[in-house]
């Protein structure tokens, strides 16, 4: 009985000779990765040591490739990764274009991302949990298997907890199909690490852990700014200084996720951009008018009056 | 005598590189793929058995292939046939049909002659496998 194939990354024509010297260049141009890594830098603000990571793997993988076609000795590399970070600080979407990079590069063969948390892996009672989740992982071959806050498949507290199934099947197709799907843990730093330590297997199985940092002041701004002209709006100068005061404030306050508070913040200006624009009925709007934000929309905030600790998020 | 039915039959078996090409073939037409088993060959038998649930809204070929390989494990002895079903309106059926598992031996078909009413003659066809019990149809000389 034959396995099922294990198909290999993309490579030229077989009974072609190896070739002994190659093209950089033209190689690096070949995968058309730098337009991605182009749209990484330019549309994700901050997180050096994560575009560095990224950097690092596209060009391993950009060399692996190289090898390949030289017919030099090649593993497959071990492309599942952890990421660590604070509440909004850009794992979910770093996952996402991972898979486009990886789908580019010819290490996963569709890129799609399939998006699931404990309750798509484990099920609910005996013998619900293993077909759960190789249904997922079948949905995922091919692409990315992102599992955000992966520490909550493991429940030491309950020894009857079905999530130690679930995590032994995974690391079974972690091993054994890595051609065929990366799978990507996300959580946040400290019950990552220790989900880790009680589950040593998943750590050894996993080459890239990447820790994603805060953001500083002047990037939630850029961020901010980066989410508005996407929408069309932007800050007047008043509104824009409003804003980096805001940020200092709200950074200050309980339960402050990075640049998921940025974009809710940025939803309620818009809310009372909005109502400031129809509290006036008799006059005529220009495109400049509904685009602008002014710094009124900002400051009416309940961050500043610090009302609203712990609600505002 | 080789079993053809489905698509292919008259070809040589499959291999499995070629077995993931017609899958992704399936999977890109957006069909859902199924595996089902049987070890009784009559033409006229079409409820195979199911090998789990047809596998909807997969996107790549590689996790059939990992069922295709577990089904062979256990049914290795009997036919087994993958099918595309097409979900969209007016299809709302079978596509694709092709067999991925044959037994080794296939003991083919008697043609059985019932004479009736003076010299008329009723035909039936008969897999000789199949005056075994179900599940040791294949199991070889035992």
């Amino acid at each position: 009985m034959t396995q099922a194939p294990q198909q290999q990354p993309k490579r030229d024509a077989p009974g072609e000779p190896p070739i002994s010297s190659i093209d950089l260049r033209k190689e690096f141009d070949a995968v058309a990765i730098a337009p991605v890594l182009e749209q990484l830098d330019g549309e994700l603000i901050g997180l050096v040591p994560v575009k560095t990571r990224i950097r690092e793997i596209a060009s391993l993988l950009l060399v692996e490739r190289i090898r390949q076609k030289m017919a030099l000795a090649t593993t497959f590399p071990t492309l599942h990764m952890s990421f660590t970070g604070n509440p909004g600080t850009g794992k979910t979407t770093v996952a996402m274009r991972m898979a486009g990079i990886l789908h580019k590069l010819g290490f996963v063969r569709r890129g799609h991302v399939i998006n699931v948390t404990r309750d798509d892996l484990v099920g609910q009672y005996i013998g619900h949990t293993a077909p759960k989740t190789k249904e997922i992982l079948k949905k995922a071959m091919g692409g990315v298997l992102f599992i955000d806050e992966a520490y909550y498949l493991y429940r030491p507290e309950n020894e009857r907890d079905y999530g130690q199934e679930s995590i032994e099947i995974l690391l079974q197709i972690m091993e054994s199909q890595r051609e065929d799907l990366v799978v990507i843990l996300a959580g946040y730093g400290e019950r990552m690490e220790k989900f880790f330590q009680s589950n040593p297997g998943f750590r050894s199985r996993i080459a890239h852990h990447i820790d994603f940092p805060d953001y500083s002041d002047p990037e939630l701004l850029a961020i901010a700014e980066l989410m508005l002209q996407e929408q069309n709006y932007r800050f007047s100068p008043e509104a824009r200084d409003a804003f980096v005061r805001y940020i200092a404030v709200r950074k200050t306050q309980p339960l402050f996720s990075n640049a998921r508070s940025i974009r809710n913040a940025l939803d309620r200006i818009r809310l009372r951009q909005a109502n400031r624009l129809v509290s006036d009925l008799d006059r005529v709007l220009t495109g400049d008018d509904v685009m602008s934000i002014e710094a009124g929309d900002v400051l009416a905030s309940r961050v500043f009056s610090g009302g609203a600790n712990g609600k505002a998020t | 005598m080789r079993v053809t039915q489905g698509c292919f039959s008259f070809l040589p078996d499959l291999t499995d590189d070629q077995i993931t090409a017609q899958v992704q073939y399936c999977l890109e037409k957006g069909w859902a793929v199924n595996i089902e088993f049987t070890d009784d060959p009559h033409p006229r038998n079409t409820y195979w058995e199911m090998w789990g649930l047809p596998m909807f809204d997969l996107r790549d070929a590689a996790g059939i292939m990992k069922e295709l390989a577990e089904c062979r494990r256990v049914y290795g002895d009997r036919y087994i046939r993958m099918s595309g079903f097409d979900s969209s309106h007016g299809w709302e059926s079978v596509r694709l049909s092709f067999i991925v598992n044959r037994p080794a031996e296939e003991p083919g078909f008697r043609l059985e002659r019932q004479e009736v009413d003076g010299r008329s003659i009723r035909y039936t066809t008969r897999a000789y496998s199949v005056d075994r019990p179900e599940g040791s149809r294949y199991a070889g000389e035992a």
